[in-house]
């Protein structure tokens, strides 16, 4: 059936221009108050042509947003089980709290007696992440996973250096994220990879043959990116300290062990915590996330300005090199001192948890996991055996013949209303599936998409490969053609030229 | 506890189904001993009354900024943000979603963030932007990298008038690639001509770095020194900490540049103690394969109707890992929907107006503050910030205006603690939310203090 409408609307799922396309002249969505005609003073710089930005009243605007926040799925709108993304509840009170006057609008360069309750905020996260991981230091300013990542790396490479050693090789797994290798790199080390046992695992083995006196460390992710918690973690770290590198933990999945195993138990020298993730602050359609990394003994040293420090009831923030309390921090990473809004979120949810509730929600994360697992494990094949974390990762081998591919599938798990979980990654597996349904889902809705997941392969099964080939049907938009995208890419708006 | 559904007997017929005997054991794998029988020594849980009360407390502790008169700039500004803006960005479509990685139900994202990119290379007057980064700081080193990808080549030059903590990020991030940071130290007195940087220029220089407006808040013409970077197969990177700014002056793109980058957190964006903001990056086309972070581009769906998907992303590190243009997963998306909504507000007339407004507020400032004994202006041209020198040490008059009731400027010691040169300097700023009252306050508060 094909019907097109007049005004290529479908009931009530609207189209929307672009801003640039419905704008006029001499319309304006603000109310200012009209020049005073002062004589300029912009070095003779003042602006003499058009900015070339459309003119919209306040009421288009809000109808104009309101529209495409219709066009968009997030956590509120329904089930996300994006696998290493975690998409958990995200509690209004927390917004309320960061929007707090005395919070929000607090300049990052205010006098220090001025801010005493920011740094206290500041100091208390901190504790928080401290105590958690039972880590000794912690820098709070990277301003998301990836620059976490980098800190950490820098941390090691300048723990190095004032040791006056050259290493300079990184062992990275296979199944690391793409994160991993790209920060390694930016620090000036080579990455060498280490490849996955049968189980999904680090190869014990081909480690410790990798191992040796230009080994500046390991990057793991424990919970790793199969869902699956490295048993031999420990064995990891000893052997990697033994020879003279240190440990690098991808904090992204800490939320399947927050409040039951602290890092700081495991041999780790250095891990940064996706505050986004662990602690639910909003992923806000690709960011802002917040990085921090917790360090052990051997690297806090190294740690980056600027950082607070408690002197009895007051706080102090460091923002220069200052060496006399032993500290060498590597250098600055971002403009000021970190995502202070997203500090504020994460202390919100921290508390409201609390230590027994932290405990709790990671023991409900894993046990909703498995039981997906559980759920579909007869239809579906899954990737390793055994128990899951948080996550449960499947490949494609259920749908060999069928003709359906993984991304088919996804896209046919759109029109049931559910986002897709993350496809193929990680690459260790062929045509991955990774489901994170999290914590705060309810058995119901977890068995309500198991069902629809368990129809759509049942589908496949019969000969549907034809429907899900062309799946999505009721969404605002079908598949798009990405490579066209890629190969004359449009990357911005421009008006017609006649 | 409320956020977490699951009930006891929920949690049994779970563990049934999974064949498991308890939630520990599904924690197997984890080493003897390191599994933890009781939840860690902090506080346990609390209400969302008692949550809301210990935050409002330590909201309490501080001064805000808008409570009191206040003057305060050097990367991070003060502005209003029209109601809109906040009730568009709570939306939970926009804020509890994801990276657009399934366009089909990603397309709202993904709209605004090509307007977003249109908008950025409007101001900046560049051909193309891409879809945020962190910070203005974190842009400007990523800028530099970028640089050095696409010349080949190891140094970095940077003007003595680039903001001090941006200095600092870009020597982070270069210390460990072999690329060599030169510059020239800044001075609120000391006017940098076009050509300061020229003689640093060779044939291994990859990019020069210079701020417009500069961290004193002087305003130059570039061009002579964009010419100077090209004849020598250099690019001139043009970077900025108040994006207001492009409303009542020149684009840097009007002057040659081949990177501009900064901070946008003044449209759309509360001050937030110095974070999340929003870093804005814009290049030419020819570079555009070079450039870091996301990039949404427009193309069709299976009816052939437009729509935006995430492009380019062969330049990434979930594909070309080590050999990445960086290794930025996670963008500013939200901080840029705040940005496109307000920018959205503004339109032409409401953009340039606010900038007139912010720059004749700056002018009556700067006057109201030349006027009082032991103070004076040192800038010759400024757009809404400007220095000041005081006849005492500015921190000291910075805290002393505290005590009158004033958030007064940033004393230059503190973005410079290593320069006693730079100790009776003070950076001010004012915007539009700063009324005629608030400058009389200061004129006041400051004349008593130099008394």
């Amino acid at each position: 059936m094909s019907f097109t409408t007049h005004t290529g609307n479908r009931g009530l799922v609207l189209e929307e221009k672009l801003i640039f396309e419905m704008g006029e002249p001499g319309r304006t969505g603000v109310d200012l108050p009209k020049p005073a005609g002062i004589k300029s003073r912009l070095g003779g710089l003042d602006r003499d042509s058009d900015v070339g930005l459309p003119g919209l009243s306040e009421p288009q605007v809000v109808r104009h947003f309101t529209r495409l926040s219709q066009k968009n799925f997030g956590i509120d709108s329904g089930f996300f089980p994006l696998g290493s993304c975690t998409m958990k509840h995200n509690p209004r009170l927390n917004e309320k709290v960061a929007r707090m006057p005395g919070l929000a609008d607090l300049h990052p360069m205010q006098p220090e007696s001025t801010v005493q309750g920011a740094l206290e905020l500041i100091d208390s996260c901190a504790h928080w992440l401290l105590v958690l991981t039972g880590m000794p230091a912690v820098a709070m300013s990277p301003a998301a996973g990836a620059q976490g990542e980098l800190c950490g790396m820098m941390a090691i490479r300048a723990a190095l250096d004032a040791r006056g050693e050259n290493r300079r090789r990184v062992l990275v797994p296979e199944s690391a994220h793409g994160t991993n290798p790209a920060t390694a790199a930016a620090c000036g080390f080579t990455v060498d990879s280490i490849p996955a046992t049968e189980d999904g695992r680090v190869d014990l083995a081909a480690f410790e043959a990798k191992l040796g006196d230009d080994v500046a460390g390991i990057m793991l992710t424990n919970p790793n990116t199969c869902g699956l918690f490295e048993r031999d973690v420990r064995k990891i770290a000893d052997l990697v300290h033994a020879a003279g590198g240190y440990f690098y933990c991808d904090g992204a999945n800490f939320n399947a062990i927050v409040g039951r195993v602290r890092p700081a138990d495991l041999g780790i020298d250095a891990m940064h915590i996706n505050l986004h993730k662990t602690f639910s602050t909003p992923h806000g359609g690709g960011g802002p996330g917040s990085g921090p990394v917790v360090f052990s003994e051997a690297l806090a040293p190294f740690a980056p300005i600027p950082y607070v420090v408690r002197k009895g009831e007051t706080f102090h923030l460091v923002e220069t090199a200052d060496e006399k309390d032993g500290n060498k921090p590597f250098g600055r990473l971002k403009g000021f001192h970190g995502q202070m809004g997203m500090f504020i979120r994460a202390l919100a949810y921290m508390k409201s948890h609390g230590a027994d509730g932290l405990r709790q929600a990671s023991g409900d994360a894993v046990l909703n996991a498995n039981y997906l697992l559980a759920r579909l494990k007869d239809k579906l094949s899954v990737a390793f055996p055994g128990y899951c974390m948080h996550e449960a990762l499947f490949d494609d081998d259920f749908l060999k013949d069928t003709g359906v591919s993984t991304l088919d599938l996804a896209k046919a798990i759109i029109d049931e209303g559910f986002h897709p979980m993350t496809m193929y990654f990680p690459l260790v597996v062929h045509g991955a599936l990774l489901i994170e349904p999290t914590e705060t889902e309810t058995k119901e809705s977890i068995d309500q998409f198991c069902d629809a997941v368990l129809a759509l392969v049942a589908k496949a099964e019969s000969g549907g490969a034809e429907f899900f080939k062309n799946a999505p049907y009721l969404t605002p938009r079908r598949r798009l053609d990405e490579t066209a995208a890629a190969r004359k890419p449009v990357l911005r708006w421009m008006p017609e030229t006649a | 506890m409320r956020y977490l559904p699951l009930t006891s007997a929920d949690r049994a017929s779970m563990l049934e189904t999974i064949g498991a005997g308890s939630v520990d054991e599904l924690y197997s794998d984890v080493p003897d001993g390191a599994l933890l029988s009781e939840p860690v020594d902090l506080p346990y849980h609390l209400g969302e009354l008692q949550v809301e009360r210990d935050m409002a407390k330590l909201a309490a502790k501080n001064m805000g900024t808008a409570s009191v008169p206040s003057f305060l700039g050097a990367g991070a500004y003060r502005h209003h943000v029209p109601a809109t803006v906040d009730y568009i960005i709570q939306r939970g479509e926009f804020l509890t979603a994801y990276t657009p990685y399934q366009p089909e139900i990603a397309q709202g994202t993904l709209q605004y963030l090509f307007e977003f990119q249109t908008q950025v290379a409007s101001i900046t007057g560049m051909d193309v932007a891409n879809a945020s980064m962190w910070d203005g700081a974190t842009s400007c080193a990523e800028a530099v990298l970028m640089a050095c990808r696409a010349t080949r080549r190891k140094k970095a030059v940077l003007s003595g008038g680039l903001h001090p903590h941006y200095r600092e990020v870009t020597e982070t991030y270069c210390q460990y690639s072999d690329t060599e940071v030169a510059g020239r130290d800044g001075h609120p007195e000391k006017q940098a001509t076009a050509d300061e940087l020229d003689d640093l220029i060779d044939d291994q220089t990859a990019c020069v770095v210079v701020q417009y407006p500069d961290v004193f808040g002087r305003i130059q013409d570039h061009t002579k020194l964009a010419d100077a970077c090209h004849a020598k197969g250099a690019l001139l990177i043009v970077v900025f900490t108040e994006a207001m700014a492009f409303g009542a002056v020149k684009s840097p793109g009007s002057f040659g540049a081949d990177i501009v980058c900064g901070e946008g957190q003044s449209i759309g964006n509360n001050l937030n103690y110095g974070g999340p903001y929003v870093g804005l990056f814009a290049t030419t086309s020819k570079l555009v394969r070079q450039m870091p972070g996301r990039l949404c581009g427009e193309t069709v769906d299976q009816d052939g109707k437009r729509g935006f998907v995430l492009t380019l992303s062969t330049r990434e590190q979930h594909i070309r890992r080590e050999k990445a243009t960086s290794n930025i997963c996670t963008n500013s998306g939200l901080c840029s929907l705040a940005f496109t909504v307000h920018m959205s507000l503004l339109g032409e007339d409401g953009y340039r107006g606010v900038a007139t407004l912010n720059h004749e507020t700056a002018c009556k400032t700067a006057d109201a503050i030349d006027a009082v004994p032991g103070a004076e202006l040192v800038n010759d041209s400024f757009f809404n910030e400007f220095t000041v020198k005081l006849a005492k040490p500015a921190a000291e008059v910075v805290e002393a205006l505290v005590g009158k009731g004033v958030l007064g400027g940033v004393p230059l010691s503190r973005l410079y603690p290593n320069r006693d040169d730079l100790d009776h300097y003070m950076l001010v700023a004012a915007t539009e939310t700063n009324t005629d009252e608030d400058i009389a306050d200061l004129a006041s508060a400051l004349k008593e203090v130099l008394a």
